[in-house]
């Protein structure tokens, strides 16, 4: 598997990370280099092993339906959450229009 | 599947409409999907939102138990497959109101699978019993925040309290044929999650709005490219984009056009739709496993808890109301249809029962009936629903007890209920105030009716001459002359005997 030219523009593009032409010529190989490289992982049979989803054997916990049960996850901390905000309004994070 | 005959009639002939809808329904929880912040509706902006939610570096999700067993809990409810492993993925996107970047989703393997449920007959819709609609899959994702476009010249003010709520995106098959039946599926489907309280099925508070899918074919057909129709938030409006979708598709196809597959949006203001001309690299969104969250695996117990807690649904309600309480299929019907109904009446025949001292089956049509078409008129007509009634299942069942024993007779009854309302005061002791009490007394109404035909003496003559329709008048005066009071069996039998 490897990518064009046109396909890392593309990915540039949806993540809306600028790329300037000699970036693309750096990338594209770059980028290959490491699909290649990746694509050993290809060569070892691994049917009927079940894909991993953790290094060690844990389960996806879940937290009780209370509000703010833990102040580092809970709401009530505007100045916080909008402390980095260049153009914080009224309460509301300000943002260049958009409209669709 | 039985067949709908709704058609859209073209230059070229009829076509068949195709509707599939995928409705987001937002779970009822206190907190979010991943994070602690509170869910509750008009809180000051940015005042619940998370450092999770807010997507700061380092936050980790953690899913909410009772997001899960809310979204379990309404699959068993629509029949579905439980899957007992499922995933998170990462859905990539750019936009103000998606801090993350991304939203958290199910593409892969989604917590709900196969289910469906059967709308509402309706003959006159040309809807059929048993009409089934399947639905695919639920799953379970986060909601987006909120912009506010006109409050400034340049800016959008962004508010996060929504960003991370709980959403079930539930998605049916292309099993609806017309509007008339997508209506009657959000209905219903909005029913069967207010029984199951996953969701409060508020459409204009947006906790639960369609995306709808509509293409058309010639009958028989393969099925034609669709176009979907985001964000419609009332039934009404789910079948206006339908009829208008379905109309211009057809318009298009035989002036030569092609239909576009794309995104499209319904303006309530004229009842038509239009293209979202979004980018059409839009659609790319580069899904993959979420790697902050493992898989979610739910034992037995668990989803026994969640089978255990079911309520009685809709249908199995209603057949239980004809099987074994009587009640016609349209009764029946009416007051299965909104659990606040269901929960009304079932509490008004429990009191009604007692009070009467007989059995909840013999006294369920005299208490069905009254509210049907009694009780909710008179209370539509004093501006009240029945979450905000003034009159409670007790008062109504004293004043059914009243009615039931003959103390007063139904046309006064109704006057009974008027002061109810108004007063808040009790049956009983308003029919005592006013002395509405019902005239049962054969002496008092033998004086009435000797009364009524002596001064009508020449329409007893015309009576006696064979105009017997004559009756219905000597029965209205004398209850005129009795203020409505007489028992009006006792009067029909005294008024027979005296006319002979």
């Amino acid at each position: 598997m490897s990518v064009t030219r046109e396909t890392v523009a593309k990915i540039a593009s949806l993540a809306r990370i600028r790329m300037g032409e000699p970036e693309l010529d750096r990338m594209v190989p770059e980028l290959n280099g490491i699909l290649e490289w990746v694509e050993q992982l290809g060569e070892v049979d691994c049917s009927g092993v079940e894909p991993m989803t953790a290094v060690i054997p844990q389960k996806l916990r879940l937290r009780d339906d209370v509000v703010d049960a833990d102040p580092l996850t809970g709401g009530g901390v505007r100045e916080e959450v909008l402390a980095n905000a260049p153009a914080p309004e009224h309460g509301f994070f300000g943002v260049p229009k958009v409209i669709e | 599947m039985t067949e709908s005959t709704y058609r859209i009639r073209g230059a070229t002939g009829d076509w068949e409409v195709v509707i599939g809808l995928e409705v987001h329904a937002q779970v009822t929880s206190k907190a979010k999907l991943f994070s602690g912040a509170a869910t509750a509706f008009g809180a000051e902006p940015n005042a619940q939102v998370s450092l999770v939610d807010a997507a700061m570096p380092g936050m980790l999700p953690v899913p909410n138990r009772e997001c899960i067993r809310q979204a379990v809990r309404t699959g068993m409810a629509i029949d579905a497959q439980i899957n007992k492993w499922s995933r998170f993925d990462r859905k990539n996107y750019f936009y103000a109101d998606l801090p993350q970047g991304y939203q958290i989703s199910q593409l892969y393997h989604p917590l709900v699978g196969e289910g469906s449920l059967v709308v509402e007959a309706d003959e006159k819709a040309g809807i059929p019993a048993d009409k089934r609609i399947g639905i695919e899959r639920i799953h379970v994702e986060q909601d987006a925040g909120k912009l506010m476009h006109d409050q400034h010249p340049t800016m959008s003010y962004v508010d996060l309290n929504r960003s991370g709520v709980a959403l079930m995106e539930i998605v049916s098959r292309p099993d609806m044929r017309s509007p008339a039946e997508a209506g009657a599926y959000v209905r219903k489907l909005r029913s069967i999650l207010r029984y199951v309280g996953s969701c409060d099925g508020n459409m204009e508070e947006g906790s639960m709005r369609a995306d709808v899918n509509v293409s058309v074919r010639k009958p028989g057909d393969e099925f034609g490219t669709r176009t979907e129709t985001k964000n419609v938030n009332s039934v009404r409006f789910v079948m206006q984009t339908i009829e208008h979708e379905a109309r211009r598709q057809v318009d298009l196809i035989e002036d030569g056009g092609k239909v576009v597959q794309e995104t499209r949006l319904f303006d309530p203001s004229t009842g038509t739709t239009r293209s979202m001309r979004s980018k059409e690299d839009a659609h790319d969104y580069r899904y993959f496993p979420d790697p902050d969250l493992l898989p979610l695996e739910l034992d037995d117990a668990f989803l026994d808890e969640c089978r255990e807690s079911l309520p009685e649904l809709p249908d199995a309600k209603r057949r239980r109301y004809v099987e074994d309480l009587g009640l016609s299929a349209y009764n029946a019907q009416v007051l299965t249809a909104e659990v606040e109904t269901a929960r009304w009446f079932e509490a008004l025949l429990l009191e009604t029962a007692t009070a009467q001292g007989k059995q909840p089956a013999d006294v369920a049509k005299q208490a069905a009936n009254w509210l049907i078409s009694e009780f909710f008129g008179a209370l539509n007509k004093a501006g009240h629903e029945l979450e905000d009634s003034p009159v409670g299942h007790a008062q109504a069942a004293e004043l059914l007890a009243l009615i039931g024993k003959g103390t007063i007779s139904g046309s006064i009854a109704k006057q009974v209920l008027e002061k109810m309302l108004e007063t808040g005061d009790g049956a009983a002791a308003i029919v005592e105030r006013e002395g509405l009490k019902q005239e049962s007394d054969s002496g008092a109404i033998e004086a009435a009716v000797d009364k009524i035909l002596a001064d009508n003496a020449d329409k007893v003559e015309q009576y006696k001459a064979g105009k017997e329709a004559l009756f219905g008048f000597f029965v209205g005066q004398t209850m005129k002359a009795m203020q409505g009071k007489g028992n009006p069996q006792v009067v029909n039998e005294v008024l027979k005997a005296k006319l002979g």
